[in-house]
């Protein structure tokens, strides 16, 4: 029988299966950053222990870090504690560190790919639950805990039960207006906020071909709000002329040899999946979020369920708390509703892409007065690339300011949140409870969706201002 | 680690579906450096009104009085979302050694099973059963044997858990130290990989 793409590149990184348990399996590649990583450097260094393959990780600083004035000391005392305890033990374990005022900084799942470290048929893991945006690359990325980051800095390798492993098929053409966040929406409402726990997911079709790798990204950073520990894309020309001549990119005959191994990485025609979902592209709508989880989605168009769709007394019970969480009712339409801030950043869409689309909407207008916006980029690469093209002077004519780059108020670590009340239109990945700030409501988008709030300050369905 | 064998305690009861892990520690107090103290914290937004602890939410179950214990007993999908390893720190740090649901998040699962926190799933119909007891109501918990039985009833159910960290929990041994263990072989594995 053929194998996943999945089984193919998990078998070559199995040192050993203990008996009735999980595989040892082996790391390629380790991010950190610095909420994550300060307890395993305790650790290992109470093991009396030295970190194995040092060499094999990279470092950045981007959960606390402010947004604004990145020159200057981080005002927080306890993040610029943070942050400064992630230089100190990079210098002492020989890790290089990305930190603030260096020109590769930036969202640790935006650096990764953007410089090359990223490449297909690797295992990547880091402490954070995104880390399943690198499978856009065709690699096995997954987000660990602490104990895990230990582990991997004391033997390169994690314990890991073989997931399942799934497969959505998305065939045909998207609406003009439709995204991959909007894609990746759409699948996780289908299927639910734990839809994907146990398992590692394919996204394969035609939909997906035709992609960028940004968008790709998109896709598989989400993967983790169905409860995936992951998602895979098999690798293809876009992949590789994505990869070619970034700074870590292999180079001259490495490039060739790297080349012919990553063509083998595809699924067999005859393998066999756990589960397959098929999805018509054509079918996607815009999508938004109206309640408390990534799996309380719908068409912008849509309305709110209502109470009669739901019979289990306990998800009554929550569903009536996330609306009233949200401030919604059931059965309502959201067209038209007024929000407070559009948040346009975070590991899902804060790359070179988004602002672009971002950019293709605004250019020309004016920001609706009474919209308070956070526009973060990625990376320092990413900011640098802005202006570059030029598209600065579209946001700044708009009335818009980009900031610095960080994971900002996407989980409001750093002084960049939404005040308790407030609808904040949001391109990131969590519309939990207070996860943008103590009761902040968020409302999961695309930047095209994000963009049309952006002018209209309200909530919009972007086909109605495109041609 | 902590070892874990038997336990037999009373429960708190949270009726709550999707408990994700931004709920059962906010992203603000992941600021620390240490795995200490986080347990004041644990629920917090939850807990407080206005993250005054002066002013505890009566309605939240860690705030009523009749319930205790070292279970906590939670609807399904708990611990999805960030991969934080300070939601299993801070329900450990409260006292808890057990937690029940009839469905876990992946990492959540892992990151407990790493902290000698033992997550028992349970089938949607038990998990309703101890839902239906009153707060004086004990579960008892036998790792060895895989069985969990409501005390006032009697009734029991087996959960899975793998060989491995079943052994690993019982006798408080760590992944860490087993893999150190394994250096020799992780070195010749590293010979055949990077060629």
């Amino acid at each position: 029988m053929g194998k996943t793409i999945f089984d193919k590149i998990w078998d070559k990184h199995v040192v050993k299966i203990i008996e009735g348990g999980p595989s040892v399996l082996y790391i390629d590649k380790h991010l950190i950053h610095e909420v994550t990583s300060p307890q395993a450097f305790t650790g290992i260094e109470k093991r009396g222990a030295k970190l194995f393959r040092p060499q094999q990780i990279v470092a950045t600083a981007d959960h606390n870090v402010p947004t604004m004035n990145q020159h200057l000391p981080i005002a927080d005392q306890l993040s610029k504690f943070q942050v400064d305890t992630l230089i100190d033990n990079c210098k002492k374990h020989g890790v290089e560190l990305y930190g603030l005022g260096h020109p590769n900084q930036g969202i640790v799942h935006v650096i990764g790919p953007e410089l090359g470290i990223t490449q297909p048929g690797m295992t990547i893991v880091c402490g954070d639950s995104h880390t399943s945006t690198h499978g856009a690359f065709g690699s096995i990325a997954f987000g660990i805990g602490t104990s895990e980051v230990e582990m991997v800095f004391a033997a390169q390798c994690v314990m890991q039960t073989k997931p399942k492993v799934m497969r959505i098929n998305i065939e045909g053409s998207l609406q003009n207006g439709v995204v991959s966040k909007d894609i990746i929406l759409y699948i996780i409402a289908k299927i639910s906020a734990s839809g994907g726990t146990g398992y590692f997911v394919e996204y394969a079709g035609s939909a997906i071909r035709a992609l960028s790798m940004e968008a790709r990204m998109t896709i598989c950073n989400m993967s983790i709000e169905m409860g995936a520990r992951g998602g895979i894309i098999a690798p293809d020309e876009t992949t590789y002329t994505y990869i070619k001549g970034r700074p870590f990119a292999p180079q001259g005959e490495n490039w060739d040899k790297k080349l012919t191994q990553w063509k083998e990485l595809y699924t067999d025609a005859d393998a066999k999946f756990d589960l397959e979902i098929n999805i018509n592209a054509a079918d996607i709508d815009p999508m938004i979020t109206y309640g408390t989880n990534p799996g309380m989605g719908l068409s912008v168009t849509g309305k709110v369920p209502t109470m009669d769709s739901i019979s289990d007394p306990t998800e009554k019970q929550n569903f009536e708390k996330a609306l009233a969480y949200m401030g919604l009712e059931a059965g309502q339409s959201l067209l038209g509703m007024p929000v407070q801030y559009v948040f346009i950043g975070s590991c899902t869409n804060s790359r070179i892409e988004d602002f672009r689309l971002v950019a293709s909407i605004i250019k020309g207008k004016q920001k609706n007065a009474s919209v308070k916006t956070l526009i973060i980029p990625g990376s320092q690469e990413v900011a640098k690339q802005i202006k570059a093209e030029g598209l600065d002077k579209i946001f700044t004519a708009a009335g818009i300011e980009i900031r610095q780059a960080g994971c900002s108020a996407c989980l409001g670590m750093n002084e960049d949140k939404i005040p308790a009340g407030e609808y904040c239109i949001s391109t990131s990945n969590r519309n939990f409870e207070g996860r943008q700030g103590a009761g902040a409501r968020t409302m999961l988008v695309s930047p095209l969706t994000a963009a049309a709030a952006l002018l209209t300050g309200k909530i919009t369905d972007i086909r109605t201002m495109l041609n | 680690m902590q070892s874990l064998q038997k336990i037999k305690s009373r429960f708190i009861p949270l009726r709550i579906e999707n408990v994700d892990t931004d709920q059962i520690i906010p992203a603000r107090f992941l600021k620390a450096t240490t795995k200490e103290g986080f347990g004041k914290n644990l629920f917090r937004d939850w807990r407080y009104e206005n993250d005054d602890e002066t002013k505890p939410k009566v309605d939240f179950v860690l705030n009523q009085k009749q319930f205790t214990g070292e279970i906590l007993v939670a609807a399904k999908n708990f611990g999805s979302g960030s991969s934080r390893e300070h939601a299993a720190w801070s329900i450990q740090d409260y006292g808890f050694k057990v937690v029940v649901s009839s469905f876990f998040a992946d990492i959540f699962k892992n990151n407990a099973l790493n902290n000698g926190v033992l997550p028992v799933t349970v089938s949607d119909a038990f998990l309703q059963a101890i839902f239906a007891e009153g707060a004086d109501a004990t579960l008892s918990i036998d790792l060895e044997k895989q069985t969990i039985t409501i005390d006032t009833t009697g009734a029991s159910e087996s959960f899975e858990i793998n060989a491995y960290k079943k052994t690993c929990m019982l006798n408080g041994y760590d992944d860490i130290d087993y893999l150190l263990s394994m250096k020799e072989e992780i070195e010749q594995f590293e010979l055949n990989h990077n060629k």
